[in-house]
């Protein structure tokens, strides 16, 4: 039975009133895809931040499949439900010693999400994004058929669906291939770099670490411009450990958990606050350069251990902005990009760049290309919205593109110019298999994907 | 307390209430055996239980309705349980159900006589067996008066909770404990689509936390707290002012 409710992404912009309905996968699919309605899009666990997961008609809730059906202990293949969450991955295989081969930066996610939203993580640069290590999943088409798609089977739905936002059908259950670590610890480095060129360069020269990401410092400006500290990151082995963790290297004491109680005020977020906060931030890094332990949980999520943080932008909600540059381009791209930034006099909390290695042809929709991602985020105001003009403008000079998953508000020639052919041919599969007339969300409403 | 290595057989586990009661003692370590009609369903909830938890699953064909092969079915169980949840029930549509007589009979014997005669064949057995052992009957607050809504459901709920009364005090003296829990709103695929009042609606997994620590500390009758506030009051009210009221 579907119910109205009231939903949003991540971002807390836009907010919609969506008829919903729990994806019950025991209960068959008399009623179409679109369980009743005209059109539908799926739903993980809204952690996309703008509208890839609304549809006002019918958003389907995959939350409520959420069942792992079974783990071959030789391969790491684990066949799940398209809704059970990372976090209840992690939970249960970490102890056991395994670890899912590609992470975004939350396990609050499900694996249909990170199927269709092909997420990255900090190890793109040589472990290719989310997709590369999923080894089938079920889709619920237009035709009301459930098909089995691989990079063998169905090739070109499977291709479609990684990175597709939903849009050519519902993923059902997956096989994912998990990877065996020695630990629950992250050997970290912290590298602090003056300038841009500086993370450049440890990013270029640390291609053979497995996991690297660097948090910038978007409102330093002239010579510290681009300022950052870059994360460097390999599992540790028990060796690597001290006390108790070298005898039990899988157990992890429990996480305090925090909360954001209520909405920041709007005054909260100011190029004051944020200037004071990021200097002390960097100089706390440079304090604390070079290596060290820590678990896996603070290192891949130090967000999730604070539940509802979007709440920190206030009650307007914020818009999360994510650029990946080609390589050939990405300096100077960069080096503009972070110019109209401190120019507008908008800073940003989280401003994370990111190596990423060669992307996936294949994928249609895939968000990674081989370069520089940049990922930002700002409340939502008249002056940040000109200011995210701004930075397509800058992203479609380079050749660069807009991450699907983050985005809320770029227009559909900004897509256009992001994806070109490939967005072509993912819109002639939706024609071709009639996904277009049933799989919706205002995203691709917005965007005509 | 109940050993964590003692097996537990769940009645009617498909529901999500059930789901997640077998999920609680999963997590605790405890065998599980899941019984309900259709047995083939049950399998992926079996192996999601079994592979979160390492714990040994298994599944059975189970209908409430036949009560001549109860005693049969328990005793053709691999191993004998030593706690037996029952979530057996429909809560169906009143409106509808009153005016067909085999819809009638259905609500009845699917809250009230299946479940009874069950547990009455699962108490023998584990009072038989001797050691600590528990037997949880899943009623509801609409046994505790009669509404308009939904009061064919609740009469059979009330019957079964009078059963489950009688059954306790009949082991009162043995290692058998007997626990009536009376789930208020729970978000299940039983109340999908109805809009239920946020301070009162638990989720499943809640819910079957605080079950799970109310049987640790033997309790007879389990509501949600706020939940027996509120059906005190309502149990309460005088008739003449109850029979008026809009619950």
């Amino acid at each position: 039975m579907s119910m109205t409710k009231s939903l949003s992404g991540w971002g807390r912009w836009p907010v919609r009133d969506c008829q919903t309905i729990p994806l019950r996968v025991d209960a068959g699919f008399g009623d179409g895809p679109g369980f009743g309605a005209r059109t539908a899009i799926a739903r993980g666990n809204g952690r996309s931040y703008g509208d890839p997961a609304l549809n006002p008609d019918m958003t389907v809730e995959a939350t409520a499949a959420r069942r792992m059906l079974s783990f071959d202990i030789e391969t790491g293949e684990l066949v799940l439900e398209a809704g059970v969450m990372l976090a209840d991955v992690l939970s249960v295989f970490v102890p056991r010693g395994w670890f899912p081969p590609v992470t975004p930066g939350t396990k609050l996610v499900t694996i249909g999400g990170m199927i269709g939203a092909d997420v990255h993580g900090k190890n793109h640069h040589g472990a290719g994004s989310f997709a590369d290590h999923v080894n089938w999943f079920d889709l619920l088409c237009a035709d009301g058929r459930v098909r089995r798609c691989s990079p063998q089977e169905n090739a070109d739905l499977f291709h479609a669906t990684c990175g597709g936002m939903g849009l050519t059908g519902h993923i059902l259950a997956a096989s994912i291939r998990l990877q065996r670590v020695g630990s629950a610890w992250i050997r970290q480095t912290t590298v602090p770099v003056p300038d841009l060129d500086g993370a450049m360069e440890v990013f270029e020269t640390n291609l053979d670490t497995t996991y690297s990401v660097a948090w910038i410092d978007c409102l330093a400006g002239g010579a510290d411009r681009g300022r950052s500290l870059v994360y460097l990151g390999e599992h540790a082995e028990p060796d690597a450990l001290e006390g108790t963790s070298r005898s039990d290297p899988f157990h992890l004491p429990p996480r305090r958990r925090k909360r954001m109680p209520m909405d920041a005020p709007g005054w909260a977020l100011n190029r004051l606050s944020l200037r004071a906060f990021n200097h002390v931030y960097y100089r706390a890094g440079c304090r604390a350069a070079g290596p060290g332990i820590v678990d896996y949980d603070s290192y891949f999520y130090p967000l999730d251990s604070i539940d509802n943080w979007n709440r920190l932008y206030g009650a307007r909600g914020f818009a999360q902005y994510q650029c990946a540059l080609p390589l050939s381009t990405a300096r100077d791209a960069l080096l503009e990009q972070l110019d109209a930034i401190s120019g507008a006099g908008l800073g940003s909390f989280l401003a994370v760049l990111k190596r990423l290695g060669p992307g996936a042809a294949a994928r249609p929709l895939s968000f990674p290309i081989e370069g520089y991602t940049l990922a930002l985020d700002f409340p939502v105001s008249s002056r940040a919205l000109t200011l995210l003009d701004r930075l397509d403008e800058i992203t479609i000079a380079a050749g660069g593109r807009l991450y699907l998953a983050k985005d809320s508000r770029m227009t559909q020639s900004t897509a256009e110019a992001g994806y070109g052919a490939a967005l072509t041919r993912f819109r002639t599969l939706r024609a071709e298999t009639g996904a277009s007339a049933i799989f919706q969300s205002l995203q691709s409403r917005r965007l005509a994907l | 307390m109940i050993p964590t290595q003692s097996p537990v057989l769940i009645l009617g586990a498909r529901s999500d209430i059930a789901r997640a009661m077998a999920a609680e003692f999963a997590a605790r370590g405890h065998p599980l055996m899941l019984a309900g009609r259709d047995p083939t369903g049950l399998e992926r909830d079996a192996a999601d239980l079994a592979l979160r938890h390492q714990v040994a699953v298994s599944v059975h064909a189970f209908d409430a309705l036949e009560l001549d092969a109860h005693a049969a079915f328990f005793d053709a169980l691999p191993q004998m349980p030593r706690v037996v949840v029952c979530a057996v029930g429909v809560l169906g549509d009143q409106d509808v159900d009153v005016t067909d007589p085999a819809r009638v009979r259905q609500i009845i014997d699917s809250n009230f006589t299946g479940p009874a005669h069950a547990l009455e064949v699962a108490a023998q057995r584990l009072a038989a067996a001797g050691g600590p052992a528990a037997i949880v009957g899943i009623g509801s607050v609409a046994g505790d008066r009669g509404r308009a809504k939904n009061y064919l459901y609740g009469a059979a709920k009330a019957g079964f909770a009078a059963y489950l009364s009688g059954l306790r005090q009949r082991y009162i003296a043995s290692d058998l404990h007997v626990m009536t829990v009376k789930p208020g709103f729970v978000a299940t695929a039983m109340t999908e689509g109805m809009d239920l009042p946020g301070p009162l609606t638990s989720t499943p997994e809640a819910f079957a936390k605080q079950v799970l620590r109310a049987l640790d500390r033997k309790r007879m009758v389990y509501y949600v707290p706020r939940w027996r506030l509120l059906m005190g009051i309502i149990t309460h009210l005088p008739e003449p002012i109850f029979a008026r009221t809009k619950f």
